[in-house]
């Protein structure tokens, strides 16, 4: 298995770190429009984080005009300029896919409080 | 008969790449030579063209008879050894071969298209339903034929089953090969090419990359546009 994380370290990005399920992050998104490129940011909550190395990706979950939009993003993605957390979500879990059956008020997670922002991508154990 | 020179190599696993439109490109990491030219064979000395390679040297277990061999041709122990027949064309570059000379992976470029011949993973006795895509019966509603092989044909004319019909038997560890697939990436240093998608046998099981026997103006185009 050696040879394939050489060829997945390769494209591996560092900055890609330090968020994990329960956070809400803005995630900038190179689209390409005709023969423009442009970035778009999309805000939500991460609920799911999966894969390792180069295929590792991640889930963001927000509400948009009432509709529940989920976009999953390759972790390592050259079109993703970057990835800010806004904020840090107090969750008991690593898959958050009850999100997706609650709504308005009760759909609202706890923000972490004094917790140091985690050095390493790894989710929280179940 | 169309053949080109190749690499013998052992199929590492699978894994993705991003393109440079940021896609994502599946591919094979194969392990790659180095190879050691064990023979030369050409039309004149042996009635036939073709490049013999060897792989993966060999330290233990190698027959006496073996090491006078190897020591004859003036090159190290090999526990591979493939012939690769070569066509007319291809013939022509022989004389650019010497025994004892290593080819590499720089024989490659990435874009090339390829052909992967490998040994199919092994499934055992299997049925129809699996071995020769069969539709198979109903499940429920009172069928009682599910996964069987039904008729395998007539009666007292001929009283016997034709041969080669399709029955249920072993599936899989036969010589497959992949045509026309791209090369992806070469990482000359570590011996390795990264083909697009998927080649036959399992991880560990030693291949051949050649280069493309059947490439045509379209498929090089097709190859290039993904």
């Amino acid at each position: 298995m050696d040879a394939i994380r050489l060829v997945e370290a390769g494209q591996l990005k560092k900055d890609r770190q330090g968020f994990v399920p329960g956070d809400t992050v803005r995630v900038h998104v190179k689209v390409i429009e005709g023969e423009k490129e442009r970035t778009q940011v999309f805000e939500g909550i991460v609920i799911r984080k999966r894969g390792e190395g180069g295929r590792a990706s991640f889930t963001v979950r927000r509400i948009s005009y009432g509709v529940g939009v989920e976009r999953t993003f390759p972790l390592h993605s050259p079109r993703i300029e970057k990835i800010d957390v806004v904020r840090h979500g107090k969750v008991r879990r690593s898959k958050l896919y009850y999100l997706r059956s609650l709504a308005g008020k009760a759909a609202r997670l706890k923000e972490k409080r004094a917790v140091a922002v985690p050095t390493s991508g790894t989710a929280e154990p179940e | 008969m169309a053949r080109k020179e190749g690499l013998i190599g052992r199929k590492v696993g699978m894994t993705q790449v991003f393109g440079d439109d940021g896609s994502h490109v599946p591919v094979t990491v194969i392990q790659a030579g180095p190879c050691t030219v064990t023979a030369v064979r050409t039309k004149a000395t042996d009635g036939y063209d073709a490049l013999q390679l060897g792989f993966e040297a060999k330290k233990k277990n190698v027959t006496k008879p073996m090491q006078g061999h190897f020591k004859k041709l003036g090159v190290g122990a090999v526990g591979v050894v493939r012939e690769l027949r070569l066509d007319k064309k291809a013939a022509e570059s022989l004389g650019n071969y010497t025994v004892g000379q290593n080819i590499g992976v720089d024989i490659f470029t990435p874009g090339e298209l390829v052909d992967v011949v490998g040994v199919t993973k092994g499934k055992g006795f299997q049925g129809g339903v699996k071995r020769h895509n069969w539709k198979g019966g109903e499940a429920t509603h009172g069928s009682m034929f599910h996964r069987a092989p039904g008729s395998i044909g007539a009666s007292s004319d001929p009283s016997r089953v034709w041969p080669g019909h399709k029955l249920p038997g072993r599936m899989g560890g036969d010589r497959r090969t992949v045509l026309n697939i791209s090369v992806v990436r070469v990482l000359s240093e570590q011996n390795l090419v990264l083909v697009r998608g998927a080649v036959p046998g399992a991880n560990g099981s030693l291949v051949v990359v050649r280069k493309s026997v059947k490439t045509t103006k379209v498929t090089q185009k097709g190859a290039d546009r993904k």
